[in-house]
């Protein structure tokens, strides 16, 4: 940028697109809470579901009219370069958080597996916490959990080369796929940014159908569940919040399809292709971090 | 409605319904500091129930569950729903016009970050009114006490957490976007002014650590709900696992509430001893040794919970090394006082309080990082005096001097010089009857976090109480100051006070509008 060709950076009016966010976070959280207290209370009410939907419409329509007022205001060339630097800076700080989010649920597991699962049966100079159950032992995957009464336990865990490693390959290309599509993208060529796409939301898809299969065989077959004890936990919630952001991001990727249809994205205007494509990178080496911590090494 | 010209300018909207829909970062700072404000009170209101309480040993005015209550929400309120949003406020309302940048980068997620906080501590308050009462398990909820033991409101706590570091998140996102591509050209990053730098570095330890606190919130709402075993050695996990957890983003937390502090004394002291500030470049490589100390130092929170002696000695060293830039930092402003020409505006008293009682509070907490002392001082009201002196002298003074310092440029209007000296001394001398004999009842073993105590450890408390009296009622006089400043006084011209520096003041005062709606070619020697 040179001082004489300085373009104007776009500050938009006066909006009410924030407001009505805020209150759709609020409803939404405030319908889950009720729902949880309600389920854990025993009381049977349908003021947290009701909450919860109306929440959930106003945050789905405030992010539509959001996000579409911003390829509006991109389409009638408002934003200058500088603009869209700040769109690209926005989405990788973004990521960073989400790599942060991420780091507290493997940092627990770490701990777990390195520290814990041995000082409570007694490993080191911490004797005394091994006279607390003496039937416990330390041992990783941990099935036979020191209180079993409040956690069962589990027969068995996911064995790493099964399903896991068909869904690491299915990731694995779609993180290609989507690369072809931009390389597409860049090209110009339409039909293959479109196939491509295609290719990578099916795969996404896939990906959760597998998913979704590994986790009812697991919770029918092996009795392991969130609440089988530590292994159980650690194992759903990183991968129940990877899956949760797999689904995010194979929505992104495919209003990215609908966008291609519509004829949106250019060599030189796709940023909102790209931080979609970012998110799905992203969500792939999570994946990855899992496949070898919590199956390959865990299992 | 959008307009086809991105420059044209548009004024604010008419009535209230301006504040609700606004993008202008002068307007969303004005909300966050206001906001801040009426949190101040509310929290404070709740502090001086918990003094009140420990006027006199012995239960006189609240029953324990109700003090347990006001303790972790005076906790929660002052850090999350003062503090915090003070600092942005001042970012929102100075970054733009430090950097010479036309707004924030992302103006209407700004208006998104803000508006969240009502909803967010809205929220947090209500459960005061829900059956079983609101969160009494202190404001770092350690479990199994706030998992298996907290009351169901505990769940809209978790909630209210998670809005907030939305509210954070996207906020940070926005200041450092704009510190990092809205710079006027020529404003390098070492021509930044240090409260820009501050800021910098802040937002980048919000963004790495309010996700870890959504984390654990998370694990929390899990353990309670769904019986994960996060927390419960029964299921083998451990309670300390939380601890390590909520003081990974805690510990970074702390600093999250100072870095900007130390940008605003670092302001002000050059503008009213007039002279450059001492040891820019120090102070950058101070201030980014601190952070990165912030994330490696975090379990000298946790020296009594049973953690091996090698990482008692680890955490104990570690903690030891961050005096060292805290010390250039105060080395450099006392420097920077160091032969100059000094006059003591209201500003300038705030800060050099700042300097002293700072100082105070960090080497009480030198003191508290050595791991033997602290088994003797660990969860009495030493920590509390600590704490609360580089929070109180520390964060929330240098957030007034930044009111009375910038309030000019702000408003228009010069505030009463003789009125601000007064709350300053007011300020000055409550905090510190306050907090300073804490010391000594927590030194004798006074625990914290009771509401009740043994006939010893009566005078001091009771001298504590009268200060805190003191020192809230003392903030209405504040409030006053500042209506009165805004609806008139004497006029302020563009640079205010004579020594200062920074494109900030090159501005019309009050600052219009919009400004920078194309860079400044001069930069003011920007940071002083």
């Amino acid at each position: 940028m040179t001082d004489s060709a300085y373009e104007p950076y776009y500050v938009p009016h006066s909006s009410k697109l924030p407001i009505f966010a805020s209150i759709g976070i609020f409803l939404t959280v405030f319908g889950i809470g009720h729902i949880l207290n309600d389920l854990s209370a025993g009381v049977d009410s349908a003021f947290g579901m009701v909450t919860l939907i109306l929440g959930g419409l106003v945050m789905g329509l405030t992010l539509f009219f959001w996000f579409s007022k911003v390829i509006e205001e991109n389409y009638k060339q408002l934003y200058s370069n500088q603009m869209n630097r700040s769109y690209v800076w926005g989405m990788s700080w973004f990521i960073f958080s989400e790599v942060m989010f991420f780091a507290a649920f493997f940092g627990a597991l770490f701990y777990v597996r390195v520290f814990v699962v041995d000082w409570i049966g007694g490993v080191g100079d911490r004797g005394p916490s091994g006279m607390l159950w003496p039937n416990y032992e330390p041992h990783w995957p941990l099935l036979n959990t020191p209180d079993p009464e409040r956690f069962p336990g589990a027969s068995g865990v996911i064995p790493a080369m099964g399903l896991p490693l068909v869904n690491t390959l299915l990731l694995v290309t779609s993180s290609f796929t989507v690369s072809f599509a931009h390389h597409a993208i860049k090209e110009g060529n339409r039909k293959r940014i479109i196939q491509w796409l295609t290719v990578t939301v099916t795969l996404g898809l896939i990906f959760l159908f597998v998913q979704g299969y590994e986790y009812v065989h697991a919770y029918n077959d092996l009795g392991l569940t969130l609440g089988s004890g530590i292994y159980g936990t650690t194992f759903f919630m990183l991968t129940g919040f990877h899956g949760a952001h797999v689904t995010l991001g194979t929505f992104m990727l495919l209003i990215m399809l609908f966008r291609a249809l519509k004829g949106h994205f250019t060599d030189d205007n796709c940023f909102g292709f790209e931080a979609a494509a970012w998110y799905w990178h992203f969500v792939d080496v999570v994946w990855i971090a899992l496949f070898i911590f919590v199956y390959v090494l865990g299992g | 409605m959008i307009t086809e010209h991105p420059h044209d300018s548009h004024g604010p909207d008419k009535g209230l319904m301006r504040w609700v829909v606004t993008t202008n970062h002068k307007d969303i700072g004005t909300l966050y500091l206001w906001f801040s404000f009426l949190m101040f009170l509310t929290g404070g209101v709740m502090a001086l129930i918990i003094r009140s309480e420990l006027f006199q040993p012995g239960l006189q005015l609240v029953q324990p569950e109700s003090f347990n209550q006001m303790t972790t929400m005076h906790g929660l309120i002052m850090v999350f729903g003062a503090v915090m949003p003070a600092f942005v406020g001042l970012a929102n309302w100075l970054i733009p016009m430090m950097v010479g940048a036309p707004d924030m980068a992302m103006p209407r997620m700004n208006n998104f970050s803000f508006w969240i906080l009502p909803f967010a501590f809205g929220l947090l308050l209500s459960s005061l009114f829900m059956e079983g009462g609101a969160p009494n398990f202190g404001w770092t909820f350690y479990a199994p006490l706030s998992t298996d033991f907290g009351p169901p409101s505990t769940t809209f706590f978790i909630f209210g957490v998670h809005m907030m570091g939305i509210s954070s998140i996207m906020g940070s996102i926005n200041i450092i976007v704009t510190i990092l591509n809205l710079r006027a050209p020529g404003m390098t990053l070492m021509k930044m002014p240090l409260f820009v730098w501050t800021w910098l570095i802040t937002a980048y330890l919000l963004i790495a650590v309010m996700p870890v606190l959504a984390g654990v919130v998370t694990m929390m709402l899990m353990d309670i709900h769904f019986n994960t075993a996060f927390f419960s050695a029964g299921g083998g996990g451990d309670p300390v696992l939380f601890q390590h957890i909520f003081w990974f983003f805690g510990h970074p937390e702390v600093y999250i509430m100072i870095l900007p502090a130390f940008g605003v004394v670092s302001a002000i002291i050059p503008t009213f001893a007039r002279k450059r500030l001492f040891g820019y470049e120090s102070m950058v490589y101070a201030t980014s040794s601190i952070a990165f100390l912030s994330f490696i130092v975090w379990a000298h929170h946790m020296f009594t919970v049973g953690i091996p002696i090698a990482g008692e000695l680890y955490f104990m060293y570690a903690t030891m090394l961050i005096a060292v830039p805290t010390g250039v930092k105060v080395f450099n402003w006392v420097a920077t006082m160091w032969q100059g020409s000094m006059t003591f505006e209201t500003p300038m008293l705030f800060a050099i309080a700042f300097v002293v009682l700072f100082t105070i509070g960090g080497l009480s907490g030198l003191m508290l990082s050595i791991v033997p002392a602290d088994f003797q001082y660990h969860d009495t009201y030493f920590v509390v005096a600590h704490f609360h002196y580089v929070l109180v002298p520390g964060s929330v003074f240098s957030v007034m001097a930044a009111v009375y310092y910038w309030l000019p440029k702000w408003t228009g209007n010069m505030y009463d010089e003789a009125l601000g000296k007064t709350h300053f001394w007011l300020s000055f001398i409550g905090i510190n009857i306050t907090f300073f004999p804490q010391h000594f009842s927590g030194l004798a073993g006074m625990p914290r976090r009771i509401p009740d105590y043994a006939l010893q450890f009566a005078d001091f408390n009771m001298i504590s109480s009268c200060g805190a009296f003191l020192f809230g009622f003392s903030q209405l006089l504040f409030l006053f100051i500042i209506i009165k400043t805004i609806r008139g006084g004497e006029k302020a011209t563009e640079q205010v006070w004579e020594g200062a520096h920074g494109l900030e003041w090159t501005l019309p005062s009050p600052a219009p509008y919009h400004t920078f709606a194309t860079p400044p070619s001069d930069l003011n020697d920007a940071h002083g």
